[in-house]
């Protein structure tokens, strides 16, 4: 006999959205997606370059308007999300195309999200030790310590990744860690230890019942790494499913080959 | 002697405005070229309190930030829905308004005619009065404004808030989407950029005792500008260094020859030229830790 719980089940969803779409002058980037993010997973988000990965993250964090649709995040419903809102939903996130402070030193990259998000109150605050642990313990997990009073510009590529992936992590509200992490290909360009570094920091989240949400375009990685995954094609969704089962699909297969 | 601290009063001023500039172009990266509107404010605020109404010279300067705070808090709405050359260019704009409000609304401010016989500042405490009617009495008097400008901007660069200002001139975005209100710093900035030129407006209408529309001109927004570039964006100690080498430069140009005629009108070239050696071979500025 069934167990009414488990037949009740629903798994925990951190983030669903539902018919969000986002033209581009003629280019459907994103097209009318649904899909729904478990809680305290990785998820992956896979598909060929141009398919709307990074319209999706962009549409999930306010960086641009969308044109139709609803995010739900966290049981909330929302239509519209600007930029400096999703820190008080939980979501942090980093950007493919690495987004740093370039003419602040690399602590003050990290510092600088360690502040209250009150104009007034960051005037008169002073960085107890409290959060210049948390950079220093952030900066040397990524190996960056020692950069600590280097100007973010003048860091190699992996390098300003890197902390791009720690500024993320340090992103502490005053009363509120991020919960749900959005990677955008937080692994491109990166040398193999670096790679380690960032594997390690991934299951580290998870560990701690964060959500991530990763676009990565090695398969090695994202079976390594995901619970769950999502395949894009044309802004519309083509397969869903763990890892293993959905890329031995055909159609997967045909969408990466065909480009 | 005397002439030296005229120069040295001069100075202070241009360093009070070069340092409130420099915290709304250099830290937030706004480029805004209309400070002079600012300055103005403040200048006319003490003329008009203290020939119309006998107000005393230190409650006209804070009167007049209040109205340099109020006017720049709505130029800063209109001025934060542009980035960029745009933004320059809407400041322009501007500037040229509020000029020629200055120029145009005689009843209040005579026009082209200006306003003489501006007071000196008053010094009143109980029964203890002191006129600060020397040059030298002003120069202390203009000091200790532009050290409590410097001392002030120092806080407010080294704070958090001042962090998140640099954030946002290195990228807005960015910076948002960690739970900043972005727009609410850039206006809090502009504000207190403001009103301290506005300081710098009172002090200079006092101790010239006559000011009329033309020194608050588009052209001095650019001087007050150049400075700064001068001196390098994004450091305090940078705009006091500009201020002082464009004070002494008809100074330095006389001595070098020129007669003094043309060492004033080559002041404008100089500087001119200055600007443009600067963005081509030190972006920085002498001192400066950001390039625009
Ligand atoms: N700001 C923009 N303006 C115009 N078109 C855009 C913009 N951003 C994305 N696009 C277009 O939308 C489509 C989807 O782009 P997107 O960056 O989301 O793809 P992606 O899946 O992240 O690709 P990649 O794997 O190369 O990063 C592309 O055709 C792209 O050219
Ligand atoms: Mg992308």
């Amino acid at each position: 006999m069934e167990n009414q719980a488990t037949k009740n089940y629903v798994k925990p969803i951190a983030v669903a959205l539902r018919g969000l779409s986002k033209h581009f002058d003629g280019v459907r980037a994103v097209d009318d997606l649904s899909i729904a993010v478990e809680k305290g997973k990785i998820t992956g988000i896979i598909g060929p370059n141009g398919s709307g990965k990074s319209t999706l993250i962009n549409l999930l964090s306010g960086i641009i308007p969308s044109d139709g649709g609803v995010l739900i995040i966290s049981g909330e419903k929302i239509k519209k999300i600007k930029p400096w809102e999703i820190a008080f939903y939980g979501i942090t996130r980093i950007f493919q195309e690495v987004r740093l402070f370039n003419q602040m030193t690399v602590l003050d990259n990290i510092l600088v999200v360690l502040t209250s998000r009150a104009p007034l109150k960051s005037l008169f605050e002073k960085h107890n030790q409290f959060y210049l642990n948390r950079a220093e313990e952030l900066l040397k997990k990524t190996d960056l310590w020692e950069k600590r009073n280097e100007l973010a510009i003048n860091l190699s590529y992996g390098q300003r990744k890197l902390l791009e992936i720690a500024r993320a992590l340090a992103n502490s509200m005053v009363d509120a860690d991020p919960d749900i992490f959005l990677f955008d290909e937080p692994f491109a360009g990166l040398f193999p230890h670096m790679v380690k570094i960032v594997e390690e920091i991934l299951r580290e989240l998870k560990k701690h019942g964060k959500t991530v949400i990763l676009i990565e375009h090695n398969m090695n990685l994202i079976r390594e790494l995901c619970d769950y995954i999502f395949v894009m094609d044309s802004g519309k969704l083509l397969a869903e499913g763990e890892p293993d089962k959905v890329l031995a699909e055909k159609e997967v297969i045909e969408a990466y080959l065909g480009e | 002697m005397e002439y030296l601290i005229h120069l040295a009063i001069l100075f202070a001023i241009y360093a009070i405005l070069g340092i409130s500039l420099n915290l709304v172009v250099g830290y937030a990266g706004l480029l805004s070229v209309t400070q002079s509107a600012f300055y103005g404010i403040g200048a006319y605020a003490t003329a008009i309190l203290l020939t119309g109404y006998g107000v005393n010279f230190f409650l006209s300067v804070i009167l007049g930030m209040l109205v340099a705070g109020v006017v720049s808090f709505a130029i800063g709405l209109v001025l934060s829905k542009f980035n960029g050359d745009y933004y320059a260019l809407v400041s322009f704009g501007f500037n040229i308004i509020v000029f020629s409000i200055f120029l145009n609304w005689q009843e209040l401010t005579r026009g082209p005619l200006g306003i003489p016989g501006i007071s000196r500042p008053l010094l009143e405490i109980g029964n203890w009065k002191l006129e600060i009617s020397s040059n030298l009495h002003f120069l202390i008097l203009a000091s200790l404004f532009l050290i409590l400008v410097y001392f002030i901007s120092r806080f407010i660069v080294n704070s958090s808030f001042g962090r998140v200002l640099k954030a946002i001139r290195e990228d807005e975005k960015a910076i948002q989407v960690f739970g900043y209100r972005t727009s609410l710093y850039k206006s809090i900035i502009f504000v207190i950029g403001a009103m301290m030129a506005a300081i710098a407006g009172s002090l200079f209408a006092s101790y010239i005792t006559f000011i009329d529309p033309s020194s608050f001109t588009l052209n001095e927004s650019i001087f007050i500008l150049a400075i700064i570039i001068l001196g390098g964006l994004a450091n305090l100690r940078g705009s006091i260094l500009g201020a002082l080498f464009l004070i002494l430069l008809p100074e330095i140009l006389r001595f070098v020859g020129f007669p003094d005629s043309i060492a004033a009108q080559m002041r404008q070239v100089v500087y001119g030229v200055i600007l443009v050696l600067l963005m081509l071979y030190r972006p920085q500025g002498l001192v400066g830790e950001y390039k625009l």
